[in-house]
Formats: structure tokens, C-alpha cells, sequence
């Protein structure tokens, strides 16, 4: 299995068109970076515009600050930079007409099916430190540290400087766990095509659907919201939220709702499983006719 | 050289060679290492493969025939269990192939019509990830010595997006070889090949028996082609074998097909429609005259045409494998179309 | 009625001289602030307000006559009501021309205290009324109940220890009715709403504390312009 993940990544790696995402994340990135060094001022003034009776202090357009912002910008969009590649694992194989040629080796359908998804995820997690590298990292050097002001739907939280490094740690990690989902359905779809662009345009419509009944406020598609996988891809933002005493004064190094994290990350693993061993099952007995 | 039916490839070997074939005949009797029985490949509305039964022997070169849609693609990917059959059993070295998969498939090499490789790799790169899927880890030497002998040498550190159809085919008959199989399969290995090329697949193909003990399956449409390598050949029309055997047990002698040139072949045709020999003339399909008679006829036919001052220039008989194919398939009814 | 006159002569100045003592007792306290020409102070800032969730914090605070004032949370950021923290009982003390009158008596923390009623002269100051509830004996101002300008109004209370003599407090805690305020809107994409919108509106009526307790002061050192900035 282990050779046969590195011939996966191998491939994966050599192709031009994987470079595509790091690049695209590394020019947003950087876009976003110049845009708030030269003109944070009047974009901060705009986000606090809610606190005008308060005086705020400090550096609030810090390198956590500007990560957040980032993040909540990418990670819309770093689901279709990841089905690029999970739609493209089966589906493309069939279209170069490879498929048939690995599929004739010793190696059993499971073995190779769940070696792709292993490198799917890979890539996905590869992909997800460049952009911590990126997002984190080159931030913390240009816009330094500082606290991080975040603003829920109907209070503002300010966690200390020395509590937020974890906090993006397990964000991310969540976030692995999201994109590794988004990956999955896009893994699945693509047992079913012989190109690559009907499993990735699919994945993205999957998304977007589910995403537009997710926000619906209406009773009836309430009841199958928990069970939608987008419903819990944002819950990475559950990181940045902390308990408070009875007095409303936050607690360092508590997560207001560590609960609903677990359960999340809980529902998207079984998407992951599920999806995942739906199209080893349903792989093993298609005929390769590409 | 003529076509490589046992008795004729005796004839050509030397009594070294004839002793040590021998002598592995006697030690290792001949197995089969394709064994299938009856079987049947259902889609929706279509009957791909219907109950087919065939067995090929340890050292054969098979020739595996049918015309386009006859099932032969079909057949070989449930050899290699890209589509699972619908019915039937194949036993391969004498193993269940849906029980012993990995073991059946170490063993096997292929070749599937119009093979594609991974395009933004380069040759050597694409044989090197080939052969880590078939479980082996090959030296440079090695790689460059797989592609020399499919005539890539020179062109290995090229990106695949440059070769041609031709290129491509032999680098997949190079990853098919790379971990030197017991069995190879080759479905279709002359497609895009220049005259050269189809005649290196030849040669590589008696090497790899004659030499190499291989057993090789192949299907073809270049019928001229597997006449010249197969030691036993199926015929299959409609998804159902029609014929199998080798060339001694297809060809009867008492129908063998004779070709006639002389200088003015019209003037020998009208002669010959007013002779005894009439009945033994077949429709033409080009300048020369096809007669069908019992091979021991020919030598009286041959003084006939001397005897009636008409200037012979050959009297050949042939074993024909396309008009075997063309008898037995339902394709004689197309060509009956075009020439009429 | 000689007696009846020589009350209602004598009660009328009883009064002034009441008045007068208001003033006199605002004009005690400045003079023991007065010690203070700048101080910095370390401390630790808890913010009570319910539409704000941040942890307790160490901060900075500095001051530099007359009214230079500024709290710095290290490397982190501090939320704290407009004009509420800046506006300390120095600004009070220190306005230029107002009127000081008695407002009776009370008790803060065990203390008997004088309530004074503070009005500013000048109608621009940002201080409209100020009531402070002065500890006579021992010069020092227990409680304010602020009205401002543009910032409404808000209570201080004020606790006193080893810094008692400069009229340096040891905790601060300043507190308002958040009816007033906005909540934050963000500018987040968060999907679920968990507090409803009547829930909102009791969270608006609630009051917001910021409660500030001071570990040390260095008095009198020196503060550079710089700090304020």
C-alpha cells in the first residue's frame, strides 16, 4: 500500500496542473497582504464601524487578524482547488486511457482506489499547510502579533495573543477535515465519469446546493440540515469562541463549544468513510470499458 | 518464411534447440495456461460474449480473431479482470483467476488495444512507475535495455505528449514486459504501426516464444500477421467461437487454395473454365486465378497449364488464414457485397 | 420675633456657607491629586459587557497633567466605553469653573460620604453633571455618577489602599447601561443565528461594567508625549 501511495503522489506531483492551486493561494494571498499593509486603515475603520461608542486600542489589523480574514475568504474557495484534484483521480486515469493499464496489475481495485484517496488527501492536507504558511505564518511576519478581535453574529470576541496560536492549529486541522470531505464527494463522483469535468463541476454543484438549503430558514429542510456535510465545514470558526465566566469575562484557553466541534468533525469523518468505501464498493464491480 | 505451424517451425530449428524443446516437453508436460469455459459477458441489451470455451497451451502463440464487435476486447478484459463475466470460469496456471487474482496477474503482462500512458512523464519514467505497480524495482540498465528492445532508445527521457501512436504502442508492449511475465497478452499491438514496426512485432513475438518460452495471446485484424506467428488461432463471430485449432487441424489439404499467374491470365482463365478444372474455380480478387482443389492435385495442374502453351509464371498454394476467417465469419457476406 | 429675625438673617448664610463648603471640599480633593503630575500604573482590565467576550488583562496605564491619559493592553487590544476609562475624577476636579452644591449624604463601602453635585460653567465642557460622593475624612472621591456630552452616563466606583495618600485608586470599576449600544454587527458569514432577536433585546438592557484594579503606580518619573499617542 505504502508503494502504492507514492506512486500515487508521484503522480499527482508531476503533473503541472497541481501547481495551479499553491499558486493561486499564494497570489491571493499575497494580493490580500499588499491591499491591507497599504490600505488596512480604512478597512478596519469599516469593521469596527459597529464600535464607534467604544475606544479601541491596539494593533487589531495584526497577522491573526488578517489570517482570519483569509481564511474566511479561501476556505470558500479552496473546496473547488481541491476537487480539481479528487475529481480528476479516477475519472482522468479513464480518460488518458491509464486506467486500464493499473487497473491490470496485482494490485486489487480497493488497494488502488483507497491509495488515490490517501494521496487526494495528501495534497488536500499539503495544500492546507501552504496555505497556514502563507495565511499564518508570512502574516504573523508582516502584521506581527497582537490579540484577535472576532466578531460573531451577536457579540465580539477578543482572545489573548498568547491563545491563539492552538486555536489556528485545530482550525486547520478542521478545515483538513472539511476539504478531505469535499475531496471525498468529488472521489466518488469520479469512479463514475471518463473525464475529468463532469466530477469536478458536480462536486461544486453539490456544494452549492446543499450550501443554499443549509442557510434556508425554512422548517421543512431544517430537519436534514445536521446531516449536510457543508453544515459543518465552517465549524473550524468554532476555535475562535471562548467560554466566560458569570461575569461575561472570557476564559483563556477554553472553546465556548467544544462540543459542537467534536460532533462536526464526527459527521464529516463518517461523510469521509462513507463516500469513501461507497466508491471502493461500487468501483469493485465496474466493468472498465475506457 | 512460411506460416509458424509446428510441423514448419521444426524444420527451422536447429537440433540443439529441437533437442532442448524436447527435452522440456518431456519434463514439464504441456499445460494449459488460459483454461475458459463457457464463458458470457451480458450488458444491457447485448450479448458480448456468449459461452465461450478455449483453451491456450503453455508455449503458444495464439492468435486470437474475430471481426470488430465479435468480442474479442471483451474477452480479453475479463482475462484481466477489467469486467466481470457474467457467467463461465477462467483458470489461469491453473489457478481460479477471481480467486487468485494477484498471483495469476504477477505473471501476466498486456497489452490493451491503443495503450496510453501517463503523457506528462517521459518514457522512462512512465516504464519506471509500470513496473513499481507490477511489484518490481528495475535498474537503469534495465529500463533502457526494455526500451531499446521496442526500439525507444534515444527517445526515453521525451515527454509521452511527443510520441506518436506507433511510439506509444511499443512503449506499452515495453510495460508490459517490464517484469518479464509468463504470459502475455496483446490485444491489438500493430495498431498505428508502420510496416517496419508491424514486422518488429512479429519478431519480438516469435522471440519472445521461441527464445523466451513465452506464451503469447494476440488478437489482431492483421490477419497476414498472425498466420505468420500463431501456432493455434480462434475464431470467434458474434460473441461465440466458431473455430480453434491449430494450423494443421484448420487447413484441410483436400480444400487448400491455389494461386494462379501466368503472362496472360485472362486467355488461362477462358481455357481453364472450358477444362476439368472448372469446378475447382473460386471468385477472383485481383489479377491472378484462385482455384480450390486437393493438395496433391496441383502438380497436375501445373503440367495441364505447361501442356496448354500457356506461360506460367507461378502455381502457388496457400493457407490462407483470411479466407478461413472470411468462410467461417459472417464477413464473406460483406466482401461478396464489395466484389459483386 | 428678634429671634425670628436674627434666624432668617443667620439661615440664609448658613447656606452660603454650605455651598461654600462644597467647593471647598472639591477643591481638597484636587489639591491631594495635584501631588500626581503623571503616574504609570499596572494593572488588570476586566470587561463585564455582555456583547463583549474577552478574558481578564494586563495593562498599562498612564497619566500626565492635566488630562493626558491613555491604557495599553501589551501587545493586545482593549475595548472600553468612550469617554468612560479617559474621564477620571482628576477631569472632574480640575474643570475650570463650575458650580458645586451639596446633595445631602450617603454611605459607600462603609465609608460616610458627601454627595456633590458637579456643574461645569462652560456649557462645551464633555462633562454635563458629575456627582461625586466625597469620603470628607479622608479626602478622597468613592463613587462618581458621570454624564457626559456624547457618551452618556456612567457610575465609578473607586476603592482605595496603599495609594490612598495621592488619591490614587487600587480599583476602578466603571459601569453603564448597554441599551444604548449597538451590537456589533460582523462582518463574518456565520450562518446560524443562536441568540434570537428577543434575546437581543435583554442583552441590550443590560449593564456593562469595565472593572480596572491597579497592582502598583510609579509616581512622578516622567512620561514622554509619546506614550499618549
Amino acid at each position: 500500500m505504502w508503494k502504492l501511495l507514492q506512486i500515487e503522489l508521484y503522480k499527482i506531483f508531476r503533473r503541472p496542473r497541481t501547481y495551479i492551486a499553491f499558486g493561486t493561494i499564494a497570489a491571493l494571498i499575497i494580493i490580500l497582504q499588499v491591499g491591507l499593509k497599504l490600505d488596512g486603515q480604512e478597512y478596519l475603520d469599516f469593521m469596527l464601524n459597529s464600535l464607534s461608542k467604544f475606544d479601541v486600542s491596539g494593533t487589531v489589523l495584526n497577522g491573526y487578524m488578517v489570517c482570519y480574514v483569509t481564511l474566511q475568504m479561501l476556505l470558500i474557495n479552496v473546496p473547488l482547488l481541491v476537487t480539481l484534484i479528487a475529481g480528476d483521480i479516477i475519472s482522468g486515469e479513464a480518460n488518458m486511457g491509464t486506467l486500464r493499464f493499473m487497473l491490470g496489475k496485482p494490485y486489487s481495485r480497493s488497494q488502488i482506489l483507497i491509495a488515490k484517496f490517501l494521496a487526494a488527501s495528501i495534497y488536500t492536507f499539503l495544500l492546507l499547510i501552504w496555505l497556514a504558511i502563507f495565511a499564518l505564518l508570512l502574516n504573523l511576519v508582516i502584521f506581527g502579533t497582537g490579540d484577535l478581535m472576532i466578531f460573531k453574529s451577536s457579540y465580539l470576541v477578543i482572545i489573548n495573543h498568547d491563545d491563539i496560536f492552538w486555536r489556528y492549529i485545530g482550525a486547520f486541522c478542521f478545515a483538513f477535515l472539511s476539504m478531505t470531505t469535499v475531496a471525498a464527494v468529488g472521489f466518488l463522483l469520479s469512479i463514475f465519469a471518463e473525464n475529468s469535468i463532469g466530477p469536478i463541476v458536480g462536486t461544486m454543484s453539490v456544494i452549492i446546493f446543499f450550501t443554499v438549503i443549509s442557510t434556508l430558514n425554512i422548517p421543512m429542510y431544517n430537519v436534514i440540515k445536521p446531516f449536510l456535510f457543508v453544515t459543518h465545514m465552517n465549524v473550524w470558526k468554532e476555535f475562535f469562541d471562548q467560554k466566560a465566566d458569570a461575569h461575561n469575562v472570557g476564559i483563556p484557553g477554553t472553546l465556548q463549544n467544544p462540543q459542537r466541534i467534536i460532533s462536526s468533525a464526527l459527521v464529516l469523518l463518517a461523510h469521509i468513510v462513507g463516500l469513501v468505501s461507497l466508491a471502493v464498493y461500487i468501483f469493485k464491480k465496474k466493468d472498465i470499458l475506457s | 518464411m512460411k506460416p509458424g505451424s509446428i510441423p514448419f517451425y521444426l524444420l527451422f530449428v536447429n537440433v540443439a534447440q529441437l533437442s532442448t524443446l524436447t527435452l522440456q516437453i518431456l519434463i514439464a508436460p504441456m499445460q494449459n495456461i488460459i483454461s475458459v469455459t463457457g464463458l458470457t459477458k451480458q450488458f444491457k441489451n447485448l450479448t458480448a460474449v456468449n459461452n465461450l470455451s478455449f483453451s491456450v497451451n503453455d508455449g503458444d502463440v495464439y492468435g486470437f480473431l474475430g471481426q470488430n464487435g465479435a468480442g474479442k476486447s471483451t474477452t480479453i478484459r475479463m482475462l484481466l479482470t477489467l469486467i466481470q463475466p457474467t457467467a463461465g470460469s477462467i483458470n489461469m496456471f491453473g489457478l481460479d483467476l477471481q480467486k487468485s487474482r494477484r498471483q495469476v496477474l504477477q505473471q501476466t503482462g498486456a497489452v490493451i488495444e491503443k495503450p496510453d500512458v501517463y503523457k506528462y512523464l517521459s518514457a522512462r519514467e512512465n516504464l519506471k512507475l509500470f513496473a513499481a505497480l507490477s511489484g518490481i524495482k528495475p535498474t537503469q540498465n534495465q529500463l533502457m535495455a526494455q526500451l531499446d528492445m521496442v526500439g525507444l532508445s534515444g527517445r526515453e527521457n521525451d515527454k509521452v505528449k511527443t510520441f506518436s501512436q506507433g511510439m506509444k504502442q511499443r512503449l506499452g508492449i515495453a510495460i508490459a514486459l517490464i517484469h518479464d511475465p509468463k504470459l502475455i497478452i496483446l490485444d491489438e499491438p500493430t495498431n498505428g504501426l508502420d510496416p517496419q514496426g508491424i514486422a518488429d512485432i512479429r519478431n519480438l513475438i516469435l522471440h519472445l516464444s521461441r527464445e523466451k518460452g513465452k506464451t503469447v495471446f494476440v488478437s489482431s485484424h492483421l490477419l497476414s500477421e498472425i498466420e505468420q506467428v500463431a501456432t493455434r488461432v480462434l475464431i470467434i463471430d458474434k460473441g461465440k467461437k466458431v473455430i480453434e485449432g491449430s494450423a494443421q487441424e484448420l487447413f484441410d489439404p483436400s480444400q487448400t487454395i491455389v494461386e494462379v499467374d501466368t503472362l496472360n491470365n485472362e486467355t488461362t482463365l477462358a481455357q481453364l473454365q472450358q477444362s476439368q478444372w472448372q469446378a475447382a474455380l473460386q471468385p477472383r480478387r485481383s489479377h491472378t486465378i484462385i482455384l480450390k482443389l486437393n493438395r496433391t492435385s496441383i502438380p497436375q495442374l501445373h503440367i495441364w497449364l505447361v501442356q496448354q502453351g500457356l506461360q506460367v509464371l507461378s502455381v502457388q498454394p496457400r493457407h490462407s488464414l483470411e479466407d478461413l476467417f472470411l468462410q467461417v465469419t459472417s464477413g464473406k457476406q460483406h466482401v461478396e457485397a464489395f466484389t459483386n | 420675633m428678634k429671634k425670628m429675625l436674627i434666624l432668617l438673617f443667620t439661615v440664609p448664610f448658613c447656606f452660603l456657607a454650605a455651598a461654600q463648603d462644597m467647593t471647598d471640599l472639591v477643591k481638597k480633593v484636587k489639591t491631594k491629586l495635584d501631588q500626581v503630575n503623571d503616574y504609570e500604573a499596572t494593572g488588570v482590565l476586566k470587561t463585564d459587557i455582555v456583547f463583549i467576550k474577552a478574558p481578564v488583562s494586563k495593562i498599562k496605564v498612564y497619566f500626565k497633567k492635566p488630562d493626558k491619559f491613555r491604557l495599553k493592553k501589551d501587545g493586545g487590544i482593549s475595548i472600553l466605553p468612550k469617554g468612560g476609562v479617559s474621564v477620571t475624577v482628576t477631569n472632574i476636579v480640575d474643570i475650570a469653573s463650575f458650580v458645586a452644591l451639596a446633595a445631602g449624604e450617603s454611605t459607600v463601602d462603609g465609608y460616610p460620604v458627601k454627595i456633590v453635585k458637579v456643574l461645569p460653567s462652560d456649557e462645551n465642557n464633555e462633562i454635563v453633571l458629575a456627582t461625586l460622593y466625597i469620603d470628607e475624612k479622608n479626602v478622597l472621591v468613592r463613587r462618581a455618577t458621570i454624564t457626559t456630552r456624547e457618551n452618556g452616563t456612567y457610575d465609578v466606583s473607586l476603592s482605595y489602599g496603599s495609594y490612598s495618600n495621592y488619591g490614587l485608586p487600587d480599583k476602578v470599576v466603571f459601569s453603564f447601561n448597554t441599551k444604548d449600544y449597538k451590537l456589533p454587527k460582523g462582518i463574518t458569514l456565520e450562518f446560524d443565528d443562536d441568540v434570537k432577536s428577543s434575546d437581543m433585546d435583554k442583552l441590550k438592557n443590560k449593564k456593562g461594567k469595565v472593572e480596572i484594579t491597579y497592582s502598583s503606580y510609579t509616581i512622578n518619573k516622567g512620561i514622554d508625549d509619546s506614550v499618549f499617542k
